[in-house]
């Protein structure tokens, strides 16, 4: 269990500027001062004193002696029409897993979920409201099931309710395909059980054969066991293993060779060398092996699918799309599905919401955030009638925009549909497991055509028992068990270390790479801490107090960075926000702007920047800094004895010369790309033979991070989007990347190893086989000796790796 | 001997109980979450998953 993101809470909800004071009750979180407070308890906002008042009218005071302040802080309302689109008929339909009219159950998706307390919470909702019947939480996928009474309570109620309790629904377009996925490989777990069932049954017939009971004194005893051993390893055969039947099929069909064949003709000797040995009465066979190894196998397959259920490695241009918008009619406002939206409709945009789809602005100024688009850090200015692309985030006051274009054949849209950024679907086959069970299976079917012709040679009557023995025993068991058991330990290490694999092909990916890209925007900077720095003439302290007074009361980025600085406490009078343009106000009789170049009609170079006037004299401007992270030059001159480096960013080339102080000389930079530029630097790239990772963070660089040989996306927070990727790194471990990389080479010489050590064995046993001498007994000894001495060198090499590279749990 | 076979019977129909059960605990989910059951544990009421009374109404998964 983490809390990861309890933790990304309380840092990222901290109110400036306040005071370590007393916190909250509800929430931990400081609070500022002592007016908020109930029952002797202090809050830091309504709220959490909201949610508090709610809980303990519902009888549901021991959620606060679960832990201590295990609330989350509710989001700020939004009006108790935010979720209003909910109430659609349609929507509703998608979303409702069963409804009769009465009874409903609908899933939710909150990533606010944390810890036991609102495990409890959550599953106690019934007591708070009478509509509600029986809830349950997933804790791994943050998801709650809720059945409720839809004639006692609505759809949007139950979202608003969970939203007042700081649970709110985290609901887009993708929404409702997602809730319909089911993560959990059933089939797998049953195949499992019944091979282990059989192996462990047939062992226990067996263990007669090991001691050497006599077929001539035990004749009847003997074929009665080997009668049940083969019922019990029927299941096994057409069940457990068909998955290598299939797979083995499929191989021979696509004439490529993979681990799969070679297993399957293993297997397959094994059960009819068995079946001959039982039917004849000439033994017991190897029943026992083949139940057994079955049994390995699938425990590999197992190990290596640890899936990391609260991410997601799929997301597409939907998760990123609300799932409603406001719409304007001829009465008033309606909430409208995003999919239904048609052109000429006129759509509300308000503060921190995305623009769904092309449109035309209509109100008079916006200011719109491309930086997840484009990669572009700057908010830009755009005015009545400009054209303004789908995906950019309005920030500031409200806007109408009217519909050009549908979401589906939007620009965004489109650009994640273009046949460029599909990727040619990378088989698995390349893979060092596969590519060793093609030699594999050449050297071993050799050696068999070799015995058989040897015996043919000299004594004919050994050359179907020779021939199958070879067969039977180089089964590559342990060459199979090799990958899934180093490969999935190193990808638990690296989960361990909030870095997160799609899958084990992820680390022989990241060991074979030679070139990294970057991308600049919110990937080496940090979208989070953004630095500006004031140029022009100075400030007195008492201007300057004004000017950060008055940016406090403006959301647009850089006021934000300014007002984020510094504390004042200066009031600021005829407050006036002119929406896409600037703010304005009153401080000590004087008048204080801070907006744009245009709006100041001040000089100026067109860099991100915002502008101060005082009375309207331009005095300076503040320029966005661009905020790097801390670990980036470590980062930079560790993997530059490595790998090729490259720098790829949607900004200007304002940057480039910080950009080189930090990274050094020899690292690729290049300026203004737009996503499909992006996409060409690392098919370039690929082209000139390099194995590319890229690391990106926004849908700007999906299309590149498709392309790469790995993808991976950076992100603050892992519960929030990230565009679709082999892996999911979180940016607080952003300078260990050089280590991971390490590792993963390391994994792979561990690999290699385990490689070697089966291979050994498998030569032990062939020439035992092919001498004629090979027993069940034999048998029986070497194949479970040879998998778990790989699979015990495999985890415990990786682990050792792990911890000398620092990649371990200290 | 005969004593063995039906020892042998014996713990065959233990196996395939264990079998059945387990083939049962994996139709009924019980191995897509094994996180949240452990939270619940730490909680006084060992977790009562909503309102019992209304249970027998709502429809079976």
């Amino acid at each position: 269990m983490d809390f990861a993101v309890a933790l990304d809470h309380s840092t990222d909800l901290a109110a400036p500027g306040a005071d370590v004071n007393q916190p909250c009750f509800h929430c931990g979180l400081p609070c500022a001062d002592t007016s908020i407070s109930l029952a002797e308890k202090s809050f830091c906002c309504a709220g959490c004193k909201t949610v508090f008042e709610i809980l303990d009218a519902g009888g549901l005071q021991q959620f606060y002696e679960l832990d201590r302040a295990p609330g989350v802080r509710p989001a700020d309302e939004q009006g108790a029409d935010r979720f209003a689109f909910l109430n659609d008929a349609e929507l509703r339909a998608t979303l409702l897993e069963f409804t009769d009219g009465q009874h409903a159950r609908v899933t939710f998706h909150a990533p606010t979920i944390h810890c036991a307390a609102c495990v409890w919470l959550l599953e106690n909702l019934f007591k708070l409201h009478p509509g509600i019947g029986r809830s349950e939480v997933n804790f791994p996928r943050r998801r709650v099931s809720i059945q409720f009474d839809e004639t006692k309570l609505t759809l949007s109620e139950l979202a608003h309710l969970l939203a007042s309790l700081g649970y709110a629904p985290s609901l887009n377009l993708g929404t409702p395909e997602e809730s319909s996925k089911d993560p959990v490989a059933r089939g797998l777990l049953m195949r499992l059980g019944v091979a282990g069932f059989a192996a462990g049954n047939i062992m226990l017939l067996s263990v007669a054969s090991y001691f050497g009971l006599s077929p001539a004194s035990e004749g009847f005893i003997q074929r009665a066991f080997g009668g049940i051993s083969l019922a019990l390893a029927l299941p096994v055969l057409l069940y457990s293993a068909s998955g290598y039947w299939a797979s083995a099929w499929r191989s021979i069909r696509g004439r490529v060779l993979t681990i799969d064949f070679p297993i399957a003709l293993g297997i397959a000797a094994l059960f009819l060398q068995s079946l001959w040995d039982i039917a004849m009465q000439q033994g017991e066979g190897y029943l026992d092996s083949f139940a057994g190894l079955v049994f390995l196998l699938l425990c590999g397959k197992w190990f290596q699918r640890k899936t990391y259920e609260r991410l997601s490695f799929e997301r597409d241009y939907k998760s990123y799309f609300p799932l409603a918008v406001l719409r304007k009619t001829a009465t008033g406002e309606t909430a409208v599905p995003v999919a239904r939206l048609n052109v000429g409709d006129r759509v509300i945009i308000r503060h921190g919401e995305i623009i769904p789809a092309d449109s035309v602005l209509i109100s008079p100024a916006a200011s719109v955030d491309y930086s997840f688009v484009t990669g572009e850090s700057a908010p830009l200015a755009r005015a009545s009638g400009d054209y303004l692309y789908a995906g950019g985030r309005q920030r500031g006051g409200s806007i109408e925009v009217e519909i050009v274009k549908v979401v589906s054949q939007s620009y965004l849209t489109s650009l994640w549909n273009s046949a460029a950024f599909s990727k040619s679907v990378r088989p698995d086959i390349a893979t060092l497991t596969h590519l060793a069970g093609r030699y594999f299976t050449y050297a071993i079917l050799a050696i068999a055509l070799g015995t058989a012709l040897f015996w043919w040679l000299y004594d004919p009557s050994f050359l179907a028992r020779a021939f199958c023995s070879v067969l039977l025993v180089a089964c590559p068991c342990a060459l199979a068990l090799a990958g899934p058991y180093t490969l999935g330990s190193a990808m638990r290490a690296l989960g361990r270390h909030g870095f997160y694999l799609r899958n084990t092909h992820v680390v022989e990916a990241m060991a074979r790479a030679d070139a990294v890209v970057f991308d600049k925007t919110g990937t080496l900077t940090s979208a989070r801490s953004q630095e500006v720095a004031y140029q022009g003439v100075p400030l007195t302290d008492t201007e300057r107090a004004a000017v950060v007074a008055l940016a406090r009361h403006s959301t647009h980025p850089i006021s934000r960075a300014v007002a984020a600085d510094e504390v004042s406490d200066l009031a600021i009078a005829d407050f006036e926000e002119v929406p896409g343009r600037g703010v304005q106000g009153r401080a000590e009789g004087r008048l204080f702007q801070l907006g744009s170049q245009r709006w100041l009609a001040a000089r100026g170079d067109g860099a991100p920047s915002s502008y101060v006037a005082i009375d309207g004299d331009v005095r300076g401007r503040f320029v966005l800094k661009a905020a790097y992270r801390p670990a980036v030059r470590r980062v930079m001159e560790s993997l530059a004895r490595r790998f090729s480096l490259s720098i790829i960013s949607g900004d200007g080339p304002g940057e480039a010369n910080a950009l080189e102080a930090l990274c050094g000389e020899c690292v690729e930079a290049k300026f203004q790309q737009s996503p499909f530029d992006k996409l060409d630097h690392v098919r370039a790239l690929q082209s000139r033979g390099h194995r590319v990772l890229m690391v990106g963070d926004g849908l700007n660089d999906a299309g590149a991070l498709k392309q790469s040989d790995v993808g991976i996306a950076l992100t603050e927070d892992v519960a929030s989007f990230t565009p679709s990727c082999d892996a999911i790194l979180d940016a607080q471990v952003f300078g260990n990347l050089p280590e991971y990389l390490a590792f993963s080479r390391a994994a792979l010489r561990v690999l290699r190893v385990a490689f070697a050590i089966s291979l050994t064995y498998n030569i032990i046993a062939v020439s035992i086989a092919a001498s004629g001498h090979l027993s069940p007994l034999v048998s029986a000894i070497l194949m479970p000796l040879s998998s778990f001495t790989v699979m015990g060198f495999s985890v415990g090499a990786t682990h050792w790796a792990a911890r000398r590279m620092g990649v371990e749990d200290r | 001997m005969s004593v063995l076979f039906l020892l042998m019977g014996a713990s065959f129909v233990l196996a395939v109980g264990f079998l059945l059960g387990f083939i049962w605990a994996v139709r009924r989910g019980q191995f897509e979450d094994t996180e949240t059951p452990t939270l619940r544990l730490l909680t006084e009421d060992g977790g009562v998953k909503g309102n019992p009374l209304k249970e027998k109404k709502e429809p079976h998964e």
